[in-house]
């Protein structure tokens, strides 16, 4: 891979440091008038998603990291591994449960979801924003009440378990956005 | 026209944020009009450079009368070099406001090419200059903002109250990296265990520089010897630079000298600078043979500073960015 100077560094490259692979957030320029100039970032470690803070003199580099974010077709699930394929490729590839994460209380099978790999290997599965899915267990409706207040938990047909209004009946299928787990929408079968 | 890139022609300043630049320069040149010190202007293209470390200058080519096959010129980072040459002419007191350029600073508090106020004393000493500095930034800035309380510290002062680092001329590289570790800063990369000054710089802008300035103008005196710049030392012990910074809200806004006189020192700083530039691999850059003359014909004893006028905008209109106080940035230039 290439490597980085300080001055390549913005939001959204990707580098290592100490020997994971990190997504740049924040890269700051600072310099006294008479001294040293500085920059200050903030980085993900894209392995444990912790935001880190780090200082380097101004010059210094990081080694890019081989990072990519794939489309790809979840397939099915043997229970221990999560099995995607590349819809133009076909390309089949496995994903273990550290990188489906909470990914897993989103997807079902079908869905086209972003596989960010490191080295070819999934780190993590990103679903997309908004996924349809039935509601399976939720206390019965109450009529007439249209409006969003109050609201009732309801679980989904993948586990995940969102709040609804308290119109929403069972079997019925819902908007959801996978970002704030919060619910958008009854959809019409 | 319609999917082609967008080009942002329109000023990232707000024209409010204008009219308060206009008044502080206006205010500038109030203060120094009942002051009696006199407006110059020197060139902003020199043959010569300055030759410190951690400054680099933009470089153009003159081609013309003189100089068919073209002659570099450098750009100024700041007027200090044509000033001291007036001051050696006799010219009493002087200011100027300037465009200064320097290379590769780019940030929320820089922009390469940014307006620089400096002014001289001759015959002030340290303590006579510090009472106008004070009276320069209350009186600008106290049009737009609060300023209570004036101090003025020295720099081991700063580090032992900000950083609780005792005798910080003392201090040893290892014990920079070990206070810097007690506090929790975050780790820094790239920085040797021969660079102390790299060290020093770096608690500065990470931690005190913070704290500073708060209550009102911050002034810090006594650098470092290794960092004097055109200061001149007082040998001490411990070894200091005559030379102060201000700070105002945590913000670097100044940086003034008592200014060194002495021509052969003067010409082994700039040898010592060279030579440093061509170990780390900088450009070597022309030393200014007229500073030199000048200050072989006799500088009288004077003080000097520099100061941003951009930051002063900024604080003046609380700015979090530079880019908030300049019409068109460097990003729209």
């Amino acid at each position: 891979m290439a490597t980085y100077s300080t001055n390549e560094w913005k939001s959204g490259l990707k580098v290592m440091l100490d020997g994971d692979p990190c997504s740049i957030l924040e890269n700051e320029y600072v310099k006294p008038g008479k001294g040293q100039a500085f920059n200050r970032v903030r980085l993900r470690n894209l392995k444990t998603g912790r935001v880190l803070e780090k200082t380097f003199k101004s010059g210094d580099s990081l080694e890019g990291a081989d990072v990519v974010d794939t489309d790809m077709q979840y397939l099915y699930s043997d229970g221990e591994m999560w099995h995607f394929m590349h819809p133009e490729t076909f390309e089949q590839l496995t994903a273990d449960a550290k990188a489906v994460g909470d990914a897993v209380k989103w997807i079902k099978e079908q869905d086209v979801c972003v596989v960010t790999l490191f080295n070819g290997v999934p780190l993590s599965v990103t679903p997309p924003n908004s996924v349809v899915l039935r509601v399976v267990e939720t206390d019965p409706g109450l009529r007439g009440d249209t409006a969003g207040g109050g609201g009732k938990p309801a679980k989904l047909e993948t586990g995940a378990v969102v709040r609804v209004p308290l119109f929403i009946e069972n079997g019925e299928l819902l908007k959801v956005d996978t970002r704030t787990g919060e619910y958008i929408g009854r959809v019409k079968e | 026209m319609a999917e082609s890139t967008p080009i942002d022609w329109q000023p990232t300043a707000a024209i409010d944020t204008l009219r308060t630049r206009a008044r502080v320069l206006q205010s500038i040149r109030a203060f120094f009009s009942v002051r009696d010190v006199l407006e110059v202007e020197t060139p902003v293209l020199s043959r010569a450079a300055t030759t410190d470390v951690n400054l680099e200058s933009f470089a153009t080519v003159f081609r013309g009368p003189g100089a068919p096959d073209g002659r570099v010129y450098y750009a100024h980072t700041s007027p200090e070099f044509p000033m001291k040459r007036l001051l050696a002419a006799g010219s009493g007191p002087i200011y100027q406001i300037c465009k200064v350029f320097r290379q590769g600073e780019l940030g929320a508090s820089h922009n390469p090419e940014f307006t620089m106020l400096e002014w001289y004393r001759p015959h002030f000493d340290f303590s006579a200059f510090f009472d106008e500095v004070e009276d320069f930034f209350t009186t600008i800035l106290g049009e737009h903002i609060q300023l209570d309380l004036a101090e003025r510290l020295t720099y081991a002062e700063a580090f032992r109250r900000f950083a609780r680092i005792d005798n910080v001329h003392d201090a040893s590289v290892a014990d920079l990296r070990r206070r810097a570790r007690e506090l929790a800063l975050p780790e820094v990369r790239g920085l040797s265990d021969e660079d102390r000054d790299g060290w020093l710089d770096y608690i500065m802008s990470t931690v005190v520089q913070s704290q500073l300035g708060h209550a009102g103008p911050s002034i810090v005196f006594e650098y470092p010897a290794s960092q004097a710049a055109l200061a001149r030392i007082d040998p001490g012990p411990p070894a200091v630079a005559q030379r102060f910074e201000v700070f105002v809200k945590g913000v670097e806004v100044a940086n003034g000298f008592q200014e060194l006189t002495d021509a052969a020192e003067q010409r082994q700083r700039f040898e010592k600078d060279r030579a440093r530039r061509v170990a780390l691999k900088r450009r070597d850059v022309p030393m200014d043979e007229n500073l030199l003359a000048a200050l072989e014909s006799g500088l009288p004893e004077c003080a000097g500073i520099a100061v941003g006028i951009d930051r002063l905008v900024m604080l003046a209109t609380g700015a979090r960015s530079i880019d908030e106080v300049i019409a068109f940035p460097f990003s729209r230039a």
